[in-house]
């Protein structure tokens, strides 16, 4: 593992043992040597003092340049079992007598060197100058040493070193186990919380503090913030609940209405089969009576003309008109009735076409009537283009009515945009009304004229409304009596 | 060649009185045979148990559709579902101009349409027409084998 992946544990230890280790071999080194300089020292002048008196001691010897008395006294030195090899040189630098008797070449060296001691190859070496009265020098004493008690000295001191060393060590990291918990623990102890907290979206556990130092701080803020997202949750919670209570309860509403809208549809359904049913029945049947009344009327002003006399003619002739009329009544109704019961197709329709169209027809029917119609080009509206033509028709012709005692008859089928939308407007300069009764225009057998003024059943605008209305539009009027009626459409 | 019959289906007496009227005012004289109901029609085209069917096929039907029993539709889907009067002219002449009766009445293969007018002046004017037409102008089917 990386150290970067180590746990905070591990590392804090190891950093606590690398400084406290390195402390100690510092120290230990630092000991360690002094021990060393100390003793190498101590040693050097050890040797110095002991090379001084047996320097004395030999200055006979060398006076008489006595070989056997200089042998003797050098051999003295078998007591210090550290001595490896001493000799006694002449004023002129020859051996004299060597320790041990027959040394070996590489023991002494040939010739003194100059005076002092010194560590050499692993020896403590000295040379010591033999003088008499002071300042009469009689030669030279050479004495070397083995440095075995150094290097036992230094291995002693090494043991010691390392076994200190172990022990603080040890010490060391039995306190920096128990020490480095101080930090690590309430890190851990984030980082727990943390965990369980994402792990779990358990928001109401809360980090322990362990003082209030930096990690206090820390361990205090995210507890702060802990604490505000398990508000937040609730608040969201609590919010969702509502909403899914709100969502229930709309729901509930909805399909309350739907169940509502269903059993109107329904109804409205079953009113329509019903309508329809009727509506076939009145086309049907109806009618049948009203021929059989005007057919036989006729056949009585055919075969008995001279016994019905004036009288008898004109109440038959009356009789016809009212079954005619009554027959048209009829047709307009089913009319009306068809109106809101045919399924509507809604396409682009071109209006100015249409009415084109209508005043066509009527023209070739009534040739005799001069009326001037203007209709504007290119109105175009969606729509079901069979109800449109009929609102079309039935405004028109009611133009081309109502205008019927105007020496000059207008009129006009135009649109004008108004707050952006299209309004058609269909004007004659006829008859017109009386504004008071605006209201009465478009309901089923209305009339603002007697029939003897102007004839009409009074459902040809009601069932104008009933269409616009279906294409989801409105319908008004504007009119002042005899000067013309304007009509207002949209779709 | 005899001259064309023609059968006059009408439940209603009123209308099989005016329309026997219009059309003799007009000097059409050709023999009608009057079915009161669907079940006669299809029984004089068809023949019953007990009677067999007319020898002679009519030259124009004119039917009426609200009829008690079997109903106009019925019979014109059953004059043109038999090989015998599958090209036998049937005008339907009703009360109604619903449009679901003309768009069912030309669908079953109506020859026309009319709708009877309340002015008797007009009606008798239709009826003159048709009888022009369908017993003078028109050039009627070849007449099949008799069963």
């Amino acid at each position: 593992m990386a150290i970067r992946d180590w746990p905070i544990k591990r590392k804090l230890t190891a950093i606590l043992l690398l400084i406290s280790g390195l402390v100690l071999v510092l120290t230990s080194a630092a000991f360690v040597t002094y021990q060393v300089v100390t003793f190498r020292n101590t040693m050097r002048d050890n040797v110095a003092t002991r090379s001084r008196i047996l320097a004395a001691n030999s200055t006979a010897a060398l006076a008489f340049a006595n070989e056997a008395d200089a042998t003797e006294l050098l051999g003295a030195l078998k007591y210090d079992p550290h001595m490896v090899a001493a000799a006694l040189y002449d004023r002129n630098g020859r051996i004299l007598a060597t320790y041990p008797p027959a040394a070996a070449a590489d023991l002494v060296p040939p010739a003194p060197q100059p005076d002092g001691y010194r560590f050499e190859g692993g020896r403590l070496v000295g040379f010591t100058p033999v003088a008499q009265g002071g300042n009469q020098r009689l030669g030279t004493l050479y004495i070397a040493s083995n440095t075995k008690a150094v290097s036992d000295a230094l291995r002693l001191s090494g043991i010691i070193a390392v076994v200190v060393l172990a022990i603080a060590m040890l010490a060391a990291y039995a306190l920096a186990a128990v020490l480095q918990g101080r930090i690590s623990a309430p890190i851990l102890a984030l980082a727990e919380t943390a965990t369980a907290a994402s792990t779990r979206q358990d928001y109401s556990v809360r980090a322990p503090k362990f003082g209030e130092d930096e990690l206090g701080t820390l361990t205090d803020a995210f507890n702060q913030m802990l604490g505000r997202i398990e508000e937040q949750k609730k608040e969201l919670q609590q919010h969702a609940k509502i909403l899914e209570q709100r969502v229930a309860e709309r729901t509930q509403e909805l399909e309350h209405r739907n169940e509502a809208l269903r059993r109107n549809t329904a109804e409205l359904l079953a009113a329509n089969t019903e309508l329809d049913a009727f509506a076939y029945s009145v086309s049907h049947d109806l009618r049948a009576p009203l021929r059989s009344i005007d057919g036989f009327s006729q056949v009585l002003l055919e075969d008995f003309a001279t016994q019905l006399g004036d009288a008898g003619r004109d109440s038959l002739h009356r009789v016809r008109a009212a079954s005619q009329r009554m027959a048209t009544l009829i047709d307009d109704l089913l009319k009306l009735a068809r109106v809101t019961r045919t399924e509507m197709r809604t396409e682009r329709v071109d209006l100015s076409a249409v009415a084109r169209d209508i005043v066509g027809d009527i023209q070739r029917a009534t040739p005799d009537r001069q009326v001037e119609f203007t209709i504007a080009p290119g109105l175009e509206a969606e729509g079901d283009a069979r109800l449109l033509r009929v609102v079309l028709d039935n405004l028109l012709r009611n133009g081309w009515k109502y205008t019927g005692k105007q020496p000059q008859p207008r009129v006009a089928f135009t649109a004008v945009d108004e707050n952006g939308s299209r309004v058609f407007v269909v004007k004659d300069n006829g008859a017109g009304f009386d504004m008071q009764y605006a209201d009465k225009l478009f309901g089923v057998f209305q009339r603002l004229h007697s029939a003897a003024e102007f004839e009409g059943t009074g459902v040809g605008l009601a069932t104008v409304r009933r269409i616009i209305t279906r294409h989801g539009g409105r319908i008004w009027a504007e009119g002042v009596v005899d000067q013309g009626a304007t009509f207002y459409f949209t779709l | 060649m005899n001259p064309g019959k023609i059968l006059l289906v009408e439940d209603n007496p009123d209308d099989v009185t005016l329309t026997m009227r219009a059309l003799k005012s007009h000097n059409i004289t050709n023999e009608v045979v009057v079915a009161q109901d669907g079940v006669e029609a299809i029984d004089y085209l068809f023949g019953t148990k007990v009677r067999p069917a007319a020898a002679d096929l009519p030259a124009v039907v004119l039917l009426d559709l609200k009829l008690p029993k079997v109903n106009g539709m019925e019979v014109l889907q059953r004059i043109r579902s038999e090989e015998r009067t599958r090209l036998l002219p049937v005008v339907i002449l009703t009360s109604s101009d619903e449009e679901r009766d003309v768009m069912d009445g030309y669908s079953l293969g109506a020859n026309s349409y009319v709708r009877k007018p309340v002015d008797f002046v007009e009606f008798t004017k239709a009826a003159q027409q048709l009888g022009l037409y369908w017993l003078l102008m028109n050039q009627a089917p070849p007449s099949p084998r008799a069963p």
